[in-house]
């Protein structure tokens, strides 16, 4: 048992212990909760860090051992699951930082923090999984540790908006839980592999495997909100601010996701998938999530539901790339586990700061707000014109990959879904930006709180900073070596040798 | 060793039992403790003997055959024993401090819960057919018992509904007895499969085993023979309805499985293996359907005690007509399934318990604010729900893959939708009683807190099962240790 093998391990254990603790801490010892969450998010941090050095130098880290006869229980960092792992780890310490500030004075914040942990955890833990098995442990992990986050505030609609979620999740769970067994039954215990498994495979297994593709992607496609499996997302944004955050640009939606590219790319294989017929469909099936999305978040009034209709679009950008039979189109649909966590993680943090600040809620009450508010509504405007596609942003980058790689996959359909989706974005982004900074201010604001010198609390005003510098950073320096872009790039030479 | 081992599982607890009957221990703290530790302490020390020599036959004072008592253990008797151990032990420990000791029904809670203690211990480990009876009897009357204790009109009235059952059950379980021993002329389970294996004997029709096992189901309580449980388990005391829900019902089962197991292949067919199991399946949907729909915490409980049994009967079917390599993965998802339900379920009624002590009503609906007043107790009935549900990584997922894949393996699919269904319906009890506790409609904390000592014991319980997932692989392991016909002393 070298140290090497424990570093899954203990990228783990910082938030799980970290949970443990908070649960065990008063509720009313507020700064050493806050200093635990936070040592334990930058430890993690460097975990993470020193793991992906690691995995760029060829290491792989891995930790197996015998959970049920005939399964594994195994957590391995490898080039995708850093690419998750990353992601969670930078994401968790800036919405703890975001939560610290949003969450003062209100009851209830023990055991908040301690589900957010354990929140977190999971998402390491999907990152990390080994296998089908170990990764819907985690998967159903996530369910319940976020259930306690969406029904917070205790209020008829949150335990509404909960109430759906557990019974989306749950079902889908059971429904991947199905699959997965089954897939178990056929084949054994599968590692997820680069270049898969089922490359040339019986063409006898070929009804089951498409049988079990369909019921793994329905199952994962709950949490990656894919239409029609979509209906909770929109009403859990009934959640605090931290929570939508983390959900809709980490935790949730990034989990089915991610488990759709593990399954595409590590389980069938691109390749077997491909000759499956499957990856087609899949595509047309987010194709039609990404218009679908975008046409109804133009007709929101309200921005927090707005921006979840979007992320319903935006995460099937994911998905689209993972379909697209060439390695650039993959490359883009990776990054954009990344592109698409920073920017929708903005948009909420920015959201929580009108709403906190000024008590807006709605999209009409943001007149003028750009002039009381400008750090936040910068951070805002770059984060919209990134999800618009504006070069050099992170959006930009993401959609020009998709869309030379489509071109060279001979899919030019795909291009014209991007074009249509970014004029979208342009179409419901545009307005709350003129908003914000063009039209002038009509009443008092709902409900203001001031902070001293600042718009708002340092707490609050510090996470979307920072995620909108790097939403330029990413765009920027797309080509510099450990960006997403190369990241991404990496995995899919080490994925396919297309 | 051994054998000294075994005869302290059974006599340490008639010991207890006759001395608490006599004496009145009204502040027996130290008495009971003393006694438990005795039980924990030889549970774990045969269940190590077991890993590391083997099963065991004992004749009990070296009586032969057809009129000794023959005992035996082999890796699945021990691991009851210590099951029984541990959540037996948790229940005591909780009720020595839950039950009110100054009132005068409390000194009777003690003999009870040691004869209880012993039947478990003379049903896993007993060898034949008649000390498996007097086992269940024995376990039956001091069950019947504990429910009545307290003497409420309800629980006297749910107790001798308990009891008409339980005889009923008792008397056709006798009634196929009396005929195995006609047919083979031994009493001996070992000695009945191997006439039937010689072949020396006509495998005459099923006719007693189908006795047998009718009375052993209903005293497990499998649909539609379960009406008495939900009475009895919801109107008991806590500790009692922790023990009666996690170990009484098992014991019948245990037994059955047992005669399955050994005879079912010979004595019976294909269509009663899936009769069983659609019985469980129905059990299974049908129970959890009515836990969601009660009112009461505790009812809710027992209900989905109903539905949790029917997973149980999937052992007939998935293990008649199979390949071994099925049959094993069969039995062992269910005697995980036993086992984590035994922890998780006894987790959640000590903690129902506490939880209904604190908010001073039994109805879901009063739990509004728990969750910011009282979060242990809820975590650790969330905790044994989990287990209940069958998420990973509780033992009870470990219990619902196994079988799962054995259903897979032996192409009998239907079974998925029951396995599935069932963890749905769990699911959604459980989520009624989170989202009745999320609530949060006051600021000030109106609620009893109870002493931390009973808030940890259910915590320790649903941690177990929780822990039982991650581990299932050795704990298996032991469990697969056989009874060797050989080694006796």
């Amino acid at each position: 048992m070298t140290l090497s093998t424990l570093m899954p391990v203990f990228a783990l254990m910082t938030s799980l212990l970290a949970s443990v603790i908070i649960f065990a801490l008063p509720e009313n010892s507020h700064w050493l909760r806050t200093v635990i969450n936070l040592t334990a998010a930058g430890l993690k941090m460097a975990l993470v860090g020193v793991m992906i050095w690691g995995v760029a130098q060829g290491r792989e880290y891995e930790i197996a051992f015998t959970m049920i006869p005939g399964v594994e229980f195994v957590l391995r960092a490898d080039a995708l699951s850093m690419l998750f792992a990353g992601l969670s780890a930078l994401l968790w310490l800036l919405t703890t930082i975001y939560a610290v500030g949003y969450l003062e004075d209100s009851p209830n914040r023990s055991r908040f923090f301690g589900f957010f942990s354990l929140c977190v955890a999971s998402t390491m833990g999907i990152a990390l999984a080994g296998n089908l098995f170990t990764f819907f442990l985690f998967y159903e992990m996530l369910t319940l540790s976020t259930y306690p986050l969406v029904v917070h505030r205790g209020t008829e609609k949150a335990l509404r908006a909960g109430r759906n979620y557990a019974i989306y999740t749950l079902t889908g769970g059971a429904v991947l839980l199905l699959a997965i067994a089954w897939l178990h039954g056929l084949a054994g215990d599968l590692r997820f592999q680069e270049g898969g498994h089922f490359a040339g495979v019986d063409p006898s297994l070929h009804t089951p495997l498409i049988i079990i593709f369909v019921l793994l992607i329905t199952g994962l496609g709950v949490k990656a909100a894919l239409v029609p499996l979509h209906g909770w997302l929109p009403q859990a944004m009934v959640a605090p601010a931290p929570v939508s955050a983390l959900l809709h640009a980490v935790a949730v939606v990034k989990a089915g996701a991610f488990g759709i590219v593990r399954v595409v790319f590590e389980v069938y294989g691109l390749e077997a998938a491909n000759d499956l017929g499957l990856l087609t469909g899949l595509g047309m099936v987010a194709a039609f999530t990404i218009i679908y999305g975008s046409t109804r978040a133009l007709y929101q009034v309200d921005l927090k539901r707005l921006l979840a209709f979007s992320t319903v679009s935006q995460v099937s950008y994911i998905v689209l790339g993972v379909c697209l039979f060439g390695s650039v189109g993959v490359a883009g649909g990776l990054v954009h586990l990344v592109h698409q966590g920073i920017m929708k993680i903005t948009l909420f943090f920015c959201a929580g700061n009108y709403a906190e600040t000024l008590g807006v809620h709605r999209i009409d009450e943001l007149d003028g707000a750009g002039k009381r508010m400008p750090g936040t509504s910068v951070a805002f405007t770059l984060g919209a014109f990134g999800m618009i596609g504006a070069p050099p942003l992170a959006g930009f980058i993401t959609k020009w990959t998709m869309g030379t790689g489509a071109l060279a996959a001979g899919m030019d359909w795909v291009v014209v879904v991007l074009v249509i989706s970014s004029l979208l974005n342009a179409a419901y982004f545009l307005p709350i930006l003129h908003r914000l900074w063009f039209a002038e201010q009509q009443q008092c604001w709902p409900l203001e709180r001031r902070w001293g010198q600042l718009e708002t609390s340092a707490w609050l005003f510090l996470p979307p900073l920072i995620t909108a510098v790097l939403i330029v950073l990413v765009g920027l320096l797309a080509n510099m070596p450990f960006s997403p872009l190369s990241w991404a790039e990496l995995i899919v030479a080490r994925e396919v040798a297309l | 060793m051994t054998p000294w081992l075994m005869t302290g599982l059974l006599f340490t607890p008639l010991a207890w039992a006759v001395l608490t009957l006599l004496v009145d221990f009204s502040n027996g703290r130290v008495v009971t403790c003393l006694g438990i530790l005795v039980q924990v302490l030889v549970s774990l020390g045969l269940w190590a003997a077991v890993a590391r020599d083997g099963g065991f036959h004992y004749l009990l004072g070296g009586w032969q055959a057809p009129l000794g008592i023959e005992l035996r253990v082999d890796g699945l008797a021990v691991t009851f024993v210590l099951l029984t151990a541990l959540v037996a032990a948790a229940c005591g420990w909780h009720a020595s401090i839950y039950l009110d000791p100054t009132k005068s029904w409390h000194r009777y809670f003690w003999p009870l819960f040691w004869f209880l203690w012993a039947g478990l211990n003379v049903v896993w480990l007993g060898g034949d057919l008649f000390n498996l009876y007097v086992g269940l009897e024995l376990i039956s009357l001091a069950a019947v018992g504990l429910v009545a204790l307290g003497g409420q009109a309800d629980a006297l009235r749910a107790a001798i509904r308990y009891l008409m059952a339980a005889l009923l059950g008792s008397l056709a379980y006798l009634l196929g007895v009396a005929l195995i021993y006609g047919q083979f002329g031994t009493l001996s389970l070992a000695g009945v499969t191997g006439l039937l294996n010689d072949g020396g004997v006509q495998a005459g029709q099923a006719f007693p085993l189908v006795l047998m096992l009718l009375g052993l189901a209903l005293k497990t309580a499998l649909f539609p023979m379960h009406g008495w449980l939900p009475p009895a388990h919801g109107i008991a005391k806590s500790p009692v309805s922790a023990l009666l829900s996690a170990l009484v019902v098992k014991a019948s089962f245990y037994i059955a499985a047992r005669l399955w197991l050994e005879l079912g292949e010979h004595l019976s067919g294909y269509a009663l293996a899936q009769l069983i199991g659609a019985l469980g399946g129905i059990a299974v949907t049908w129970g959890g359907w009515l836990a969601f729909r009660q009112l009461k915490l505790k009812q809710m409980v027992a209900y989905s005690t109903v539905a949790q049994i029917g997973y149980l009967f999937l052992l007939f079917p998935l293990t008649w007509g199979v390949t071994d390599a099925i049959s094993q993965q069969a039995q062992q998802g269910i005697t995980l399934q036993v086992i984590s339900h035994a922890l998780a379920k006894a987790a959640m009624f000590l903690a129902a318990g506490n939880l209904i002590m604190s908010v001073g009503s039994n109805r879901v609906g009063a739990l509004a604010g728990v969750s910011r007043f009282l979060p242990f107790s809820l975590f650790s009935f969330g905790l044994a729900g989990v287990s209940l549900m069958g998420l990973p990584p509780t033992g009870g997922f470990a219990a619902k893959w196994l079988l799962l894949q054995a259903s897979l393996a032996s192409g009998q699919w239907w079974w998925l939708a029951v396995l599935l269904a069932g963890g749905l319906l769990s699911a959604a009890c459980v989520f009624r009683v989170y989202r009745a506790s999320f609530i949060d409609n006051t600021d000030t904390d109106r609620f009893f807190h109870p002493p931390k000592s009973l808030e940890v014991i259910p915590m320790l319980l649903a941690l177990l099962s929780l822990g039982l997932g991650l581990v299932a692989e050795p704990v298996l392991s032991v469990m697969a240790v056989p009874f060797e016909a050989g080694r006796s002393q």
